[in-house]
């Protein structure tokens, strides 16, 4: 009944190992992706924490050659940016979010607008900031506070609207349904019922959106260009702690890369806390749209 | 004599019991259907018999599954291997959709290596195609893609998929509840057809259909096997009162 | 508040009260006309916003490249010298460094990427890919000028010191790796690339993966198929054109990654076969002069290799994009 005969058990006891081989590759090429993350980590902890201090959050800037100072001024105006990008992007992002799962859901322009959400997200960074610095920057006069806004704004809305409406999309549609069956309006059932129903995962994503862009450098070096001095004006240029942490590391000057290794270590914290403390409550499978 | 032997199998998900020690012979060269209402654990009493069942994340099974006496779940059994033998066949046909027709067919073959030359491989694609009941229907498309044909069709197009690779057993988990009532019958003629050469359990929420196709008929309501007895016996003169009950749609 | 309980009322409402609320729920009922209006006109403005975006983007760029365009015309893009005292701009230089890292980054990222996807949809318990998951998430998460740092400080000594000997004494016959050995390089800003890329490749590649339909799985494993073969059976055809996708998507954000590539690939613009020598991009050369520019047309060539850059970027999106679309379309849109 049971014969078993040898070629079989040979392909048998290959088709296993063939089966176990590809499976451990991909095993170990997780596991080496995310050496870097341990690795980068390491050494930012190791370099930087020694820069870590009072005066880190509360100076500003020394010029080459004295010691102390800090990046007072850089945390202050990358949570100013942020904060300002953050109110335009959900504006425009949550709106777009709503629009393309609530009155333009059955509209062949809904598709036109997610697709371009979708390509937005993957334009290069430095382009938004030309953009940027075309449309905003020159007619103004200046590099501002505004500009950089503008452009980290430009670069979350894709991100938002897309986050949004997949917060949305995932409400069970006998809600919408009963809602509108019990006779109210269909722009209440969006909004009370349904935006409410999804707040959080909007909220979500809007964080995870909002830790995305703090880490922007490329789109503010010619719009908030940097500072070295306080300043919160909107019309003036302002320091961000991506820009700062770019300019010290390319400079020459020992001093100055000990200084961005410190800003580099607080900046990694700001966002890896927001991006954790996001995934670890609003739970499993939950990913930043690309 | 019986094919398969259940002894006190028990299946979980996670910490929930979906089988609650179920004991059963099934019997060789024989159809034996099993049914009970939806969420009874039939699907998942089936899935245990061909090891199926631990594909699913955190799903267990505990007790014994004798095939021909040797248990399935024993140390050192390849479940690759067992279900080579148990084939099976589910609720919604799931032709590959990249491949042809033949293709689709001669998978398990090139799988297990047993069709050596094109000319043997193109011999066990037509018999089980023919075996199928399909191969008047598909002989000029065996190039086409599997995913061309009807519902119907695609499902027989799975049974030939897997019979190809000579199964001793042969498990149906509800084959027809996807399909319209000509395909049906086709697949139940098919049933009362194969079994003389092999060993066919079938899931079935259907009562006329279990009563059509089946010799043996075990009932499960809640995880627990009620009643298993010959299938004429079962539905005219069941032993149990909830056997009674459901067979005469007092619910379910 | 918003479906009033008619039902039951202790003691019975007077008649104004009642006109009232009959009032209040004829208008819940009929809509306010504005409301729907309002709500409507806003959002489909917010949708126009982000509509018009891209579009803008490409029209605003193309308008302030407009003196180079016409100045240096189709030559701009064959062009090698980037001489900007004598107001020569040729753009090839920065468009074979962006090719060349971005390439090579893929040819470590892809791979490695579809295996991490594997890894964690196909093969690991939920508890282990949950956790994974999220570390591959931080991986992304980590800011490019902290990966340029790092590249900087950390990976390019090590990659002067230890691996470019290795490559040239066993390769060095390729003229890829000969040359002198500086620590920032082509291979530099491939490798940061890389790594900044594959946990994007895998994100994508993860979407594609769970649309492939568990019943293909289900009949790949009842055949009797091993892991690899389920894989290979079931998921890799199904997914294939996502999979190109993610890849291509990828390729996309390589091209546009800015601030790492420029801290670490040496910024000179010359083209050179050893992957040892300092190059540069599109992005990152955009990145260093652009505030440094002091003449009209200066600019005007810096923003057209912006434009270079996103006509580029947006062919490579919109393929990509359309690819996983076909796959993924039934789970997000309806």
């Amino acid at each position: 009944m049971k014969t078993v005969e040898p070629h079989v058990d040979a392909r048998r006891m290959w088709r296993k190992f063939k089966s176990g081989a590809m499976m451990t590759a991909a095993v170990l090429a997780t596991l080496l992706t995310l050496v870097p993350l341990f690795l980068v980590l390491g050494y930012l902890v190791k370099q930087g924490v020694n820069g870590i201090n009072w005066a880190f959050f509360t100076r500003l800037p020394r010029p080459v050659g004295e010691p102390g100072g800090g990046m007072g001024n850089a945390v202050l105006g990358t949570l100013e940016v942020v904060g300002l990008a953050s109110v335009l992007a959900v504006i425009v992002g949550v709106g777009t979010g709503i629009y393309l799962s609530e009155p333009g859901r059955n509209r062949s322009v809904a598709n036109g607008v997610r697709f371009a959400a979708d390509v937005l997200m993957g334009v290069p960074s430095i382009v938004v900031g030309i953009f940027v610095y075309a449309v905003v920057v020159r007619p103004m006069g200046g590099f501002s506070a505004l500009a950089g806004a503008i452009a980290l704004a430009v670069m979350m809305t894709p991100l938002v609207a897309r986050t949004t409406e997949q917060a949305l999309s995932m409400v069970p549609a006998e809600l919408r349904e009963s809602a509108l069956a019990l006779g109210i309006p269909r722009w209440r059932t969006s909004l009370s019922v349904v935006a409410r129903t999804a707040a959080r995962g909007i909220t979500t994503g809007v964080l995870l959106a909002l830790a995305r862009i703090a880490g922007e450098t490329a789109p503010l070096l010619f719009t908030a260009f940097g500072n070295q001095y306080w300043s919160t004006s909107l019309r003036r240029p302002i320091a961000a702690l991506t820009v700062q942490v770019y300019t010290y590391a390319i400079s020459p000057f020992e001093d100055w890369h000990r200084q961005a290794w410190a800003g580099a270590l607080v900046l990694t914290a700001m966002v890896l806390v927001v991006e954790g403390v996001v995934r670890s409550i609003s739970g499993r499978g939950l990913r930043t749209p690309r | 004599m019986a094919k398969i032997r259940l002894v006190r199998m028990s299946a979980y998900f996670g910490r929930t019991r979906a089988l609650r020690e179920i004991n059963l012979d099934i019997p060789e060269f024989n159809v034996t259907a099993v049914i009970g209402p939806s969420g009874c654990g039939k699907s998942t009493l089936v899935r245990c018999i061909n090891r199926m069942h631990e594909t699913v994340k955190d799903a267990r099974v505990e007790g014994d599954v004798l095939l021909d006496g040797e248990n399935i779940y024993g140390p050192g059994v390849d479940p690759v291997q067992i279900r080579r033998r148990v084939g099976m066949v589910f609720q919604k046909p799931a032709p590959f959709p990249t491949m042809s027709i033949q293709d689709n067919v001669a998978v398990g073959l090139n799988l297990n290596g047993l069709a050596l030359n094109r000319g043997e491989r193109a011999e066990i694609v037509e018999r089980s195609l023919r075996r199928a009941a399909l191969w008047n229907e598909v002989k000029d498309d065996l190039g086409k893609p599997g995913t061309s044909l009807s519902g119907g069709q695609q499902q027989r197009l799975c049974i030939a998929r897997a019979l190809a690779v000579e199964p001793e057993v042969l498990l149906m988990d509800e084959p027809c509840s996807a399909l319209d009532p000509i395909s049906t019958a086709h697949i139940e003629e098919l049933v009362l057809e194969l079994k003389s050469q092999y060993t066919i359990v079938i899931v079935t929420h259907n009562m006329q259909q279990a009563a059509r196709v089946s010799d043996f008929t075990a009932f499960l309501l809640g995880g627990v096997l009620i009643e298993f007895g010959d299938t004429k016996q079962i539905f005219t003169n069941p032993e149990r009162q909830e056997t009674e009950d459901y067979i005469t749609g007092r619910f379910g | 508040m918003l479906s009033p309980n008619f039902g039951s009322y202790a003691v019975a409402p007077s008649a104004t009260a009642q006109a009232r609320t009959k009032r209040r729920w004829q208008r819940l009922k009929m809509g306010v006309p504005a409301g729907e209006l309002v709500f409507d006109g806003f959002t489909a403005a917010t949708a126009l916003i982000t509509l018009s975006l891209v579009v803008a983007i490409v029209v605003v760029l193309a308008i302030s490249a407009w003196p180079a365009l016409v100045r240096f015309r189709a030559g701009f893009l064959v062009g090698t010298e980037w001489d900007p005292v004598n107001e020569q701009f040729g753009a090839l230089p920065f468009i074979y460094g962006t090719a060349v890292s971005s390439l090579l980054a893929l040819l470590v990222a892809a791979p490695f990427g579809i295996g991490v996807a594997l890894c964690l949809s196909e093969l690991a318990p939920d508890w282990l890919s949950n956790i994974l998951g999220f570390l591959v998430e931080l991986l992304a998460a980590i800011p490019s000028v902290v990966y340029g740092l790092w590249g900087i400080f950390v990976l390019g000594p090590f990659l002067r010191d230890a691996v470019e000997p290795a490559l040239a004494r066993y390769l060095g016959f390729l003229p890829l790796f000969q040359g002198p050995r500086v620590g920032v390089s082509m291979l530099s800003a491939g490798a940061i690339l890389a790594v900044m890329v594959v946990p994007f490749i895998s994100a994508v590649c993860r979407d594609v993966f769970a649309a492939v339909p568990d019943n293909l799985r289900e009949a790949a494993f009842a055949l009797g198929a091993t892991r690899w073969e389920m894989v290979r059976l079931a998921v890799l055809p199904y997914s294939l054109s996502g999979i190109v996708g993610a890849i291509i998507l990828g390729l996309g954000r390589a091209l546009g990654e800015t601030i790492a590539v420029a801290m670490v690939i040496g910024n000179r613009s010359v083209i050179s076969a050893s992957l040892f020598m300092p190059s540069t991009t599109l992005a990152s050369a955009i990145a260093n002069e652009f505030t440094e520019a002091t003449s009209d047309i200066y600019v005007a060539a810096l923003i057209e290799l912006g434009l270079v850059l996103i006509l580029v970027s947006l062919l490579i999106n919109v393929t990509a994009r359309l690819m996983i679309y076909k796959l993924t379309a039934q789970r997000f849109t309806r």
